[in-house]
């Protein structure tokens, strides 16, 4: 049987890269093409939020190692503005046309920006995706600003505020919801990560969205006008208020997308907008959703950094041996983060959950774990400080164990005692604030399951 | 077997789902591994070359493995006209 012959991966990031390593390790030896929209060569987003912010490392360290060669055309500043799945071909913005026998989706996500009528074009207003994104207020945080106000609690907002303290910047945070983290882990954890907060200084303002952010003649941000009326002199604004899917280029091409994704199947093919695969276009990363057997009845779509690498691997095998023997694309959801002196750690979907339990240490010591419940099974943990557990309870996930664990672990409570988890309803518009403003929310609480690293 | 020359340039990427802070990479090469706080690990992953050595210590010792070092020697791609 003969193989494709053109393969093109549109994403150049961490999915888009080490899914055409993994095209070359299968044995693919036709013309591979890469097509990115930033400049830049690929490179790891997590450190920009952490150690590029501190100033510990420039964006030019994080580069991405290249693990195998790959004789690729790189089409780099390049942004793909569609494809006709029909010709099979994809249209870049320059007006070049690039045939294709398979076809890679790994556009990924951006930052929700904020409104312009409400603010967002004032110099001072940031976000944090890109190396540029990064560079950008990395120099903001270093030219000693007064007040830096980040919009939103979620895991971003979280380690820019950290990082802000860490730098002796003042610093609020606006959140929507009742505690930082909440639409991922719930109300019961999210009780500790306000403490995080507040123990580091950080002016943090729950139940509380940014009406309007001001700015002076000059087009300046000057300040943030809130939802309690409250006003917020500052002059650097982090919107941290979620994140995007990449999929405008793909309007009218009849596959199945929307604001939240790329529709798929577990072999990773793309589905055209009635529903059936298609033989020869395949997504991947944190533009990918798609049907989890652990989930069912709902499309997963996962913002982590090792879905992303698991998710090009499995499509890189299945654009080249796919007609034979697919693989299906079944990980246990994994993330991390960094903020506030603390590493966090999750395996599982929290937010699926309708029980919490804590299973080691205490919330208040700033070193736990706990467990999340879905009808008497467990489906996710959460570690805090304490990185050298989560193995034993992923293989307890995957098993289906009921809930709550039995774990004898030595620093384990004397009785579990299992709680609401404590997640946001989803859709409420925050008083005084229009449901349709683009302001911080958090993800609602359906399929889109967003997550962090 | 004949094997490649190392590439020139030193590239690492540290798996962090995999990662339980044992530390042995900051041992092993404390100018490219620190920890900020307790136990989150930071890295350059472009560190000096001359570092080879003490970073591919580092990623032998790591008792989960999730280290891992470019082998690439095709130059890297062209960034395009207004990166910096």
């Amino acid at each position: 049987m003969k193989g494709p012959e053109r393969i093109v991966v549109v994403g150049a990031s961490l999915a888009g890269l080490r899914a055409a390593e993994a095209l070359r390790d299968q044995g693919f030896d036709g013309e591979l093409t890469l097509i990115g929209d930033e400049p830049h060569a690929p490179y790891d987003r997590p450190p920009l939020s952490k150690a590029v912010l501190s100033g510990w490392l420039s964006t030019d360290h994080t580069v991405l190692p290249r693990v195998r060669n790959i004789d690729a055309r790189w089409l780099l500043g390049t942004p793909a503005t569609g494809v006709d799945p029909h010709t099979r071909q994809v249209s870049l913005a320059d007006g070049r046309q690039v045939p294709y026998d398979r076809l890679l989706i790994a556009t990924g996500t951006r930052s929700r920006p904020w409104p312009e009528q409400q603010g967002g074009a004032l110099h001072g207003v940031h976000v944090l995706r890109t190396r540029d994104d990064a560079d950008r207020l990395r120099a903001a945080l270093a030219a000693a600003p007064g007040r830096v106000l980040v919009i939103g609690a979620g895991f971003t907002g979280g380690e820019v505020a950290s990082v802000c303290r860490d730098l002796g910047l003042d610093v609020t945070v606006t959140q929507r919801g009742d505690t930082p983290l909440g639409s991922a882990l719930g109300g019961v954890i999210g009780g500790a990560a306000t403490r995080w907060y507040r123990d580091a200084g950080v002016d943090l303002r729950l139940g509380t969205t940014v009406r309007a952010l001001e700015g002076d003649a000059h087009g300046a941000l000057r300040r943030a006008v809130l939802s309690d009326g409250s006003v917020v002199e500052t002059g650097v604004a982090v919107v941290a208020a979620g994140a995007l899917a990449n999929t405008e280029w793909l309007t009218g091409s009849g596959l199945a997308v929307d604001g939240r994704g790329v529709v798929c199947d577990e072999s990773c093919r793309a589905l055209a907008d009635d529903g059936t695969p298609l033989a020869d276009v395949f997504v991947a990363g944190d533009v990918a959703r798609w049907p989890h057997p652990l989930y069912p009845g709902q499309l997963l779509r996962l913002d982590h950094w090792d879905n992303a690498v698991a998710q090009a691997r499995t499509a890189a095998h299945n654009m080249v041996h796919g007609s034979r023997a697919p693989l299906a694309h079944r990980p246990l959801p994994a993330f991390w983060s960094n903020q506030f002196g603390v590493n966090l750690k999750c395996v599982g979907l929290p937010s699926l959950a309708d029980q919490v339990v804590l299973t080691q240490g205490a919330l208040d010591q700033r070193q736990f774990v706990a467990a999340y419940g879905r009808q008497g099974r467990l489906v996710a943990a959460v570690a805090v400080d304490s990185p050298r557990v989560l193995d034993g309870y992923a293989a307890l996930i995957e098993a289906g164990a009921p809930f709550p664990p039995v774990l004898n672990a030595t620093d384990g409570p004397d009785r579990p005692e299992p709680l609401d988890p404590a997640f946001p309803r989803p859709a409420v518009p925050a008083p005084g604030h229009p449901a349709h403003a683009a302001a911080p929310s958090a993800p609602s609480a359906q399929a889109v399951l967003a997550g962090h690293e | 077997m004949p094997t490649d020359p190392p590439p020139e340039e030193l590239r690492l990427v540290v798996d962090l789902n995999r990662c339980q802070s044992y530390g042995q990479c900051v041992y092993a090469a404390p100018t490219v591994f620190r920890f900020h706080g307790e136990e989150a690990l930071e890295y350059d992953y472009a560190p000096d070359p001359r570092t080879r050595r003490d970073v591919e210590r580092a990623a032998a010792a790591c008792p989960v493995q999730a280290i891992l070092l470019g082998g690439a020697t095709e130059p890297a791609p062209p960034a395009s006209e207004g990166a910096r």
